[in-house]
């Protein structure tokens, strides 16, 4: 097996040097995840900046994908409108579903392209998604989604 | 050095042959979550359902009376492998339903007593102010049925906790096992530590104080020679997949006195005396507690297991764990950046051998290990608060069994160093 088709440089990186992590002070809305199968854990917070980009905090331990993802979630979503945020989780939901078939759209995606390798490793697509479906309760909370369509 | 022919034995299992990850000989190092099986089980199952299945305990035709006798017979085997009975054994499906089984032995009697005093066994009624004490290297199958019965009954749990080496700490045993105490479920062989736990004492105090003793012994009775009747134990759980048989069998060994007066958990056919429109009378055990259609081909492959290992000899395949423990132990302490979580000598201790990587997540560890073809279990192994007390989140466990040898436990050790390779660590 190819490890380096999993574990991407992008990948690497992110896990070694996380971006952006640290909880907010008073979040809008917070989700905290746990993957009952490995104990990793993930707190996302959202929030929103003057113009009402997004702002997001979050803090957890867990595995190279499931923090890395984390990583790469708040560089791809900070900043960015509700609508633009619900766009890139979808793409992000769609890639890891897609089992290494397609080819990711990195306009939308970015670094998080380099998580296609991950869907072709079903027990690893939960490390993945875990801070992105915390994404999407914190969003509930805070009122600026309504529904977890797309999930 | 080996006490077993390892060769030989792998030769038997049909699965060792195969590969994974692109051509690579499967190294299988995970059968403290289930153990592989060899041909000779996977015969006998199949050779029960081409030749003898029907019903068994009714029907009066010739394949009813083969199946019966099957049954009955794997009964026999697999209760002597433990030195039991056949009356006292009690087939469920797994060990998780034999643990279940005796918890709601508690509360339903409880309930049961609220509305017929007198029907009920008294040392079953749990009440406000009783006690249950397990320990904290319980696997959830023994954690989670006792904090229920705790919700039903308002009793309160209480555990034995652990000493940094991940032993049991037994300095305040007679505290946390006192006049308020009702039942005593420990673990025989620590599924994520390795831990061997002095079972026969703790038992001993249990009875001291007239509560129930519940023994679980998933991870003993394949590795090590077990006789019941010298833990002392009331009840006696495992399970059959870990000890080369087939998945959906359980046992539950009781004494006699304690399965005649512990209510039963599933109720329906089979397990009947009398029924009218009312009420009902149960059948003895083991009958009492086996509703439904039982697990008859299951129990004729485990008993074709227990042959199996009854052919090598428990003392032998003890006595090969054990020397793979050793290596195991004495190579990960010796290993940088490396942590064992459990018993970091071969003492009293099974080779199921858990570690931590510094810089490491379990789940990258056992990435690396897979992607060699190197199998083995990463997780909280269904222990979390075991993990919690060592302040891991996950741990990376290495469980051989028989069919293993040096070299498997060497492509483990060297999985773990290319990881650190890997992920920059070292």
């Amino acid at each position: 097996m190819d490890l380096e088709s999993l574990y991407q440089d992008i990948i690497l990186d992110h896990y070694k040097h996380p971006r952006g992590k640290g909880l907010l002070n008073k979040p809008l809305g917070s989700a905290f995840h746990v993957n009952p199968t490995c104990g990793d854990e993930i707190t996302v917070q959202v929030n929103r900046d003057a113009e009402g980009g997004l702002i997001i905090g979050y803090d957890g331990q867990g595995c190279s994908i499931s923090q890395a993802s984390a990583s790469v979630l708040v560089e791809l979503i900070t900043g960015e409108s509700i609508e633009r945020s619900e766009v890139i989780r979808k793409a992000f939901l769609e890639l890891m579903h897609a089992q290494g078939v397609g080819e990711p759209d990195e306009d939308v995606l970015g670094d998080a392209i380099a998580f296609a390798g991950v869907a072709k490793f079903p027990a690893r697509v939960k490390c993945a998604l875990l801070s992105w479906m915390a994404l999407q309760d914190a969003e509930i909370q805070a009122g600026l989604i309504t529904t977890g369509e797309g999930a | 050095m080996t006490a077993l022919d390892v060769a030989a034995i792998k030769a038997d299992f049909p699965i060792l042959s195969t590969t994974v990850r692109g051509g690579q000989p499967l190294v299988y190092l995970d059968s403290g979550a289930t153990s592989q099986k060899p041909k000779s089980v996977l015969d006998a199952e199949r050779d029960y359902y081409e030749q003898h299945n029907a019903a068994v305990h009714r029907g009066a035709h010739a394949l009813a009376e083969l199946a019966t006798e099957d049954f009955e017979d794997a009964r026999k085997v697999i209760a002597g492998f433990v030195g039991a009975r056949a009356k006292d054994l009690v087939f469920t499906k797994n060990a998780t339903e034999s643990l279940n089984l005796a918890a709601y032995a508690f509360s339903n009697a409880s309930a049961i007593a609220t509305h017929h005093s007198g029907a009920i066994d008294p040392r079953f009624i749990l009440k406000p102010g009783d006690s249950i004490v397990i320990t904290e290297m319980e696997h959830h199958a023994n954690l989670i049925p006792w904090q229920e019965v705790c919700r039903k009954t308002g009793a309160s749990l209480r555990w034995i906790s652990l000493t940094e080496d991940g032993r049991l700490d037994l300095s305040n045993l007679d505290e946390l096992i006192d006049s308020t105490t009702k039942v005593v479920s420990i673990v025989h062989q620590s599924n994520i530590l390795g831990t061997i736990n002095p079972v026969q004492l703790i038992m001993d105090r249990t009875h001291a104080v007239g509560a129930v003793g519940i023994v679980d012994g998933c991870q003993s009775v394949p590795h090590m020679p077990v006789n019941v009747h010298e833990l002392h134990a009331d009840l006696f759980a495992w399970s059959g997949h870990k000890m080369l048989g087939p998945t959906g069998i359980g046992c539950l060994w009781g004494t006699e006195e304690i399965l005649e007066a512990m209510p039963p958990f599933l109720t329906g056919g089979s397990m009947i005396q009398m029924v009218e429109m009312e009420k009902s009378t149960f059948a003895p055990p083991p009958q009492k507690f086996e509703a439904g259609t039982p697990v008859v081909a299951q129990a004729v492959a485990l008993a074709a297991a227990v042959r199996y290992l009854e052919n090598l000899g428990m003392q032998e395949v003890a006595r090969h764990e054990h020397l793979l423990a050793e290596h195991t132990v004495n190579a990960l302490n010796a290993l940088d950046g490396v942590r064992i979580i459990g018993p970091t000598t071969s003492w009293e201790r099974g080779s199921a051998v858990s570690f931590v990587v510094d810089g490491l997540h379990p789940h990258d560890v056992g990435q690396v290990l897979d992607s060699r073809g190197v199998a083995v279990r990463v997780g909280h192994h269904c222990a979390w608060p075991t993990c919690r007390h060592f302040g891991v989140p996950s741990t990376t466990r290495i469980s051989p069994y028989i069919y293993n040898d040096i070299a498997d436990i060497d492509a483990a050790l060297e999985g773990i160093v290319a990881a650190q390779e890997f992920f920059g660590v070292k």
